[in-house]
């Protein structure tokens, strides 16, 4: 283990700082658009969307008893494709 | 063939499955008690922590909650769903990268001090013991249902299938029960749907039929159910009420809770890689997904299909409401167990069911001379009742009591695990007998699996009256004491022994001091200090929705008392620069 942490601590200081920071913007992205599928159009902004009509309701219901699930699994694989790809471009990833 | 007769040997077949593969997967090591020995492929673990995660209440009790009120209840869909989005950014990775057996574990390492993982393994106690009380009543009350034996026999059956896997098994046993346990359960779930969707909309998809049009009527599924509830004098299935302050809150309650379950994070712990912990957090929630897109559909159709039943023609005319002594068999089957239940308050022996606490209807429900709705419906019994709803063939039923089976068993055995290795890994091993050898911990570990199972068994044998409202409890205390102390590990490099110590105790004093307010000392009937209704409560927050505000609690008072204390040493902020970066996680280890 040891001898594994300092092969990752060969990378600069400005590097881990830059992949760390690249994987918070990645996450704070995520983060809006799970709060605004499940909380957003799902609970709070439900009546802002109401005119758009789908299978006998209104949008708001769909995202909260469908939509915000969806949106989840799509938010969690697009994550992880993008960690894999940055772990990679800053040559951190698992060997 | 006789249904019980069947539904045993569809019961006993499943069962057998599970002995078989307790026999191949037995565990030689701590590693492989602790963590199936590190090496279960993503997808197969995506598998194992859904059926780890869906219990007994995803199961059996979900649609019915939904069915009852309708859009309000969507909390539970998006609560038990959203939190794999926070536990995949936010925990599992690093969690998986630190490498070590239990949540405890980093909660003690991380802030460099015994008390810290003292206090959570406290937490992890609580909250696991509480959620298995009512996997293990789920397993009586499908036994008593389906195997007509008493609960209590069911429950020794159950309590004995779970020993022989997770004792000889550990981790490892358990994971690939769970494998097998999530293909019986959404198979028992989605074929009923499937007939019931195809039967009222013509699409044999349950999530696109919930939006399609009923056959029937000719309008669509919702805009009939929500006509047919409103004329019985219940608020339409589609629409919003109470607070909308408490919906939210409540919902993000379930998502940290769920983020915080220590029974679920240690699931990330068995895959080979830091990358494979990111694709199965997003491989679970799609073998979750499989029942949570098909739940809202069963919940809706089933409230359909038992208005159906009981009115045939337009509500009010006297002849459309059917007689008691017509009732369908499902109805007699379930009256057995009291599940369902049926007063002819007017005496014309026919069956009324409809709002009698809405002051408003009851004027007009006089005019057709009904003098109180006539029939209770438990909520547990619409998953449970739907493919003799649904008129299908009798291995269809058996199939469901598997499956309820399965659900309630696969997340005890995750439970119980979590609370086995919390006893022997963070206090036998690491605060009582450090110098305990790998063979003998080994034996603690099943040791305490054991004693673990005999508690569960007799708190399932005696459940507390206060079973319910503990899994709210449950959810608050992962929500307000365990997730923001990982998330702060692991987020910030400042948040020192002290602040961490002092947030979690904050949050879960907070946390415990609303709920026992308004539910009572220790749930304690009468002891509460006000009355339990949104009219007293705090802003209109539920206790149930508390934990949100408890986690609030804890991020602030560790940020506070940490940036007023000295910052961790240059070890630890080490550490949290290792467990952001993928490279060098080895396979997890207790060392």
């Amino acid at each position: 283990m040891s001898s594994e942490t300092t092969r990752a601590n060969v990378h600069t200081a400005a590097e881990g700082v830059a992949y760390w920071q690249a994987n918070l913007n990645l996450v704070k992205l995520c983060l809006v658009i799970w709060a605004l599928a499940s909380f957003g159009f799902g609970i709070l902004l439900r009546p802002l969307v109401s005119g758009i009509k789908i299978g006998g309701t209104d949008l708001g219901f769909w995202f909260a008893q469908q939509g915000s699930i969806l949106v989840f699994l799509v938010l969690i694989f697009f994550y992880a494709w993008r960690m894999n790809a940055l772990d990679r471009q800053y040559n951190v990833d698992e060997k | 063939m006789d249904q019980t007769i069947l539904n045993y040997i569809v019961v006993g077949l499943s069962f057998a499955l599970y002995f078989g593969i307790a026999i191949y997967a037995r565990a030689g090591s701590t590693g492989e008690f602790y963590v199936a020995g590190g090496g279960v492929p993503p997808v197969m673990n995506g598998m194992a922590t859904a059926a780890d995660w869906m219990s007994a209440a995803s199961f059996i009790s979900m649609a019915g909650l939904i069915a009852t009120v309708g859009y309000n209840n969507s909390t539970y869909l998006m609560g038990w769903t959203g939190g794999y989005v926070l536990l995949a950014m936010l925990l599992a990775p690093y969690l998986r990268k630190f490498g070590k057996f239990t949540v405890p574990e980093f909660i003690g390492d991380r802030f460099y001090s015994q008390t810290a993982r003292v206090v959570a393994v406290v937490c992890l106690i609580v909250i696991s013991v509480t959620y298995v009380i009512g996997q293990m009543t789920g397993v009586g009350v499908t036994f008593a249902r389906f195997l007509e034996t008493d609960a209590t026999t069911g429950l020794f059956i159950g309590s004995g299938v779970v020993f022989f896997y997770a004792v000889l098994g550990g981790m490892k046993g358990i994971t690939y029960t769970q494998v097998a346990q999530y293909v019986v359960l959404i198979t028992a779930y989605t074929i009923p749907a499937i007939f019931i969707s195809l039967n009222l909309t013509g699409n044999p998809v349950p999530p696109l039929g919930l939006f399609s049009e009923h056959t029937a009527s000719g309008q669509p599924l919702l805009m009939q159910l929500d006509q047919l509830v409103t004329d019985l004098g219940f608020s339409a299935y589609t629409s919003q009420s109470g607070s909308l302050l408490n919906m939210t809150l409540f919902t993000m309650s379930l998502m940290i809770g769920t983020a915080g379950l220590p029974h679920v994070i240690i699931r990330f712990f068995t895959v080979p890689k830091v990358s494979d912990a990111r694709w199965s957090a997003g491989w679970a929630l799609v073998f979750i997904a499989l029942l949570y897109l098909v739940a809202p559909a069963v919940g809706a159709m089933a409230r359909l299909n038992v208005i159906d039943t009981i009115y045939r023609g337009p509500i009010s005319t006297v002849e459309s409401a059917l007689p008691y002594e017509e009732r369908p068999q499902w109805i007699k089957n379930w009256e057995q167990t009291g599940l369902i239940t049926f007063e002819d308050k007017n005496g014309d022996g026919r069956i009324q069911y409809y709002n009698d606490k809405n002051a408003a209807f009851n004027e007009t429900a006089q005019t057709y001379g009904w003098a109180g709705n006539e029939l209770t419906v438990n909520n547990d019994i619409l998953v449970l009742a739907n493919p003799e709803i649904a008129n299908l063939p009798g291995w269809v039923v058996a199939l469901v009591a598997a499956g309820g089976l399965a659900a309630a068993l696969s997340t005890a055995a995750g439970l119980l695990l979590a609370i086995a290795s919390a006893i022997s890994h963070d206090l036998i091993k690491s605060v009582i007998n450090p110098r305990i050898s790998e063979s003998g911990e080994l034996l603690a570990a099943r040791i305490s699996m054991a004693g673990a199972i005999a508690l569960a068994t007799y708190l399932g044998l005696n459940p507390p009256g206060f079973a319910a409202q503990t899994v709210a409890l449950a959810f608050g205390l992962a929500a307000a004491s365990i997730f923001p102390v990982l998330m702060m590990g692991i987020f910030s490099k400042r948040v020192n022994s002290t602040g961490a110590i002092a947030g979690m105790l904050a949050g879960l004093i907070i946390t415990v001091g609303y709920v026992f307010t308004y539910l009572g000392m220790f749930f304690l009937p009468g002891t509460n200090l006000l009355p339990n209704d949104a009219a007293n409560w705090l802003f209109g927050i539920s206790p149930a929705s508390f934990g949100t505000v408890g986690a609030i609690v804890n991020f602030a008072v560790a940020y506070v008392v940490s940036n007023a204390t000295e910052a961790p040493p240059k070890h630890i902020q080490d550490l949290v620069e290792s467990v952001r970066i993928p490279r060098g996680a080895g396979a997890a280890t207790g060392h």
